[in-house]
């Protein structure tokens, strides 16, 4: 028997709305499956089962606000099913949900009721208004618009931000405040890259072209497999390495705001993999729906200007992430080759490094070699 | 199929992949992306649907000659 709890979905989520349940009572499900869509901050999200098993009770009606660590369901294991069941009552802690605690001291612990109950209309009234739920709910069991309404005292902003825009403030000020960023720059000469990518997609039909934005992130990857330490996470005052390459993608939103989802297992993708996981990756934080996994499994952020961005970016490292990789605008620039002058697509690549994981050494050799697997991209395919 | 029909079937695309641009957003001489905002892989997505609507499949050389609505529509005119 165990129990599932609402995911902490980033270091920024304090608790997300269960939305909607995608199974019943007795069914089962494998590891993976889609158990339920959760809304937060970062729009709804799937959330996936750890285990195969059959669904023995689900705990928690649809819409209600759950903080992270609230028991959500329980699912009986499948060996369990094979054993005899010994009758046992499965008792769930009524008392109040501890909050898990990110890595970080929250100054402004709050602990939230489970189980409040809100309309549809007062959550989005609470969107609009930028209300916390928590700060509504005082004593009641359920939410309804008036309450909202009612809790709308005049801010010094008529706009207050958005849930997106307060769960980014959080994460870049928690960035900026621990992390000691490095940073380092290189141009990159991207014309032998570009012209293979339009011999490439010259004999492709549309569907099946590749856009460098994809070449960019396979050249990343590579690059990673060769120095693996900007790959993982800063914990326990130690840097932890990843076997995994899930670079997380910065992908603007239209309205408003920025999410990164990860190419999760990059690391085994080839270059048509890596373009289809990219645009089905930007389609479903465009307009559909993402897993809980493609949230909070990167373990480096990779920031792509493209063609209207600036010449070149400084990022801010997600924690506990140890880097993320920038790329600016491709552009036309003069090069130097020997002692010729050319004109040449050039690239500004750029690397924020966690210091306390790596040294401006490692950064160096990251993209020295990121520079020498663009100039041979054939290898990439 | 005419100037003006073409024009229709592209605007149909462009709202269709990026629902919050309006119509009258759209200045048929600007260039698509930068006015609208629209990223190199929106682009794609546009021209890919436009290839399934017209038949037309536009190679990555010929980019600079479909960069603004009207010269997008002319240079279907004289594919199709």
């Amino acid at each position: 028997m165990s129990t599932f709890v609402m995911p902490s979905l980033g270091a920024d989520m304090e608790s997300a709305v269960l939305m909607e349940w995608k199974v019943k009572e007795g069914e089962s499900v494998s590891k993976g499956d889609i158990i339920a869509e959760v809304e937060t901050s970062k729009g709804v999200i799937e959330i996936e089962v750890f285990e195969d098993g059959v669904i023995e009770k689900l705990l928690v009606k649809e819409e209600t606000d759950c903080a992270v660590g609230t028991p959500l369901a329980v699912i009986r294991s499948k060996e369990q099913e094979v054993e005899e069941k010994e009758s046992q009552e499965f008792k769930i802690d009524e008392s109040p949900q501890k909050v898990l605690e990110p890595e970080e001291k929250k100054t402004d612990e709050k602990v939230f009721k489970q189980r409040i109950k809100i309309s549809p209309a007062a959550r989005k009234k609470a969107k609009e208004l930028g209300v916390e739920l928590s700060e509504v709910q005082g004593d009641k069991k359920e939410i309804h618009l008036r309450d909202i309404e009612s809790e709308t005292v005049p801010k010094k902003s008529e706009h207050p931000a958005s849930g997106m825009r307060q769960a980014i403030a959080k994460a870049m000020s928690l960035s900026n405040a621990q992390i000691p960023h490095y940073y380092l720059s290189s141009s990159i000469n991207m014309s032998p890259a570009l012209k293979w990518l339009e011999e490439v997609n010259r004999n492709r039909a549309i569907q099946e072209r590749i856009l460098p934005a994809a070449l960019l992130i396979q050249a990343v990857v590579y690059a990673l497999k060769e120095v693996p330490q900007l790959n993982g996470f800063w914990r326990n005052d130690a840097l932890e390495i990843s076997k995994e390459i899930n670079p997380g993608i910065a992908i603007a939103l239209r309205k408003e705001g920025l999410i990164t989802p990860a190419i999760l297992n990059a690391h085994e993708l080839n270059l048509d993999g890596t373009m289809k996981s990219l645009s089905n990756l930007i389609e479903r934080t465009r307009s559909g729906k993402l897993r809980n996994s493609e949230i909070t499994e990167q373990t480096i952020t990779i920031t792509n200007l493209g063609d209207l961005g600036a010449e070149s970016v400084f990022g801010v490292i997600y924690p506990p992430q140890v880097a993320l990789v920038g790329f600016g605008r491709i552009m036309n620039a003069p090069w130097a080759e020997g002692d010729t002058l050319s004109v040449r697509k050039v690239l500004q690549a750029t690397i924020a490094g966690d210091h306390r994981a790596t040294d401006g050494r490692i950064g160096g050799k990251f993209l020295d070699k990121l520079n020498q697997i663009l100039q041979i991209p054939q290898e990439l395919l | 199929m005419n100037m003006d029909e073409i024009k229709k079937i592209i605007i149909e695309q462009i709202l269709e992949i990026a629902p919050e641009i309006s119509e009258d957003d759209i200045d048929e001489n600007k260039n698509i992306q930068r006015s609208l905002e629209i990223d190199s892989f929106d682009f794609l997505k546009i021209l890919t649907a436009l290839n399934e609507k017209l038949g037309i499949e536009v190679p990555e050389a010929d980019y600079s000659k479909v960069d603004t609505l009207n010269n997008m529509a002319e240079h279907f005119l004289k594919q199709l």
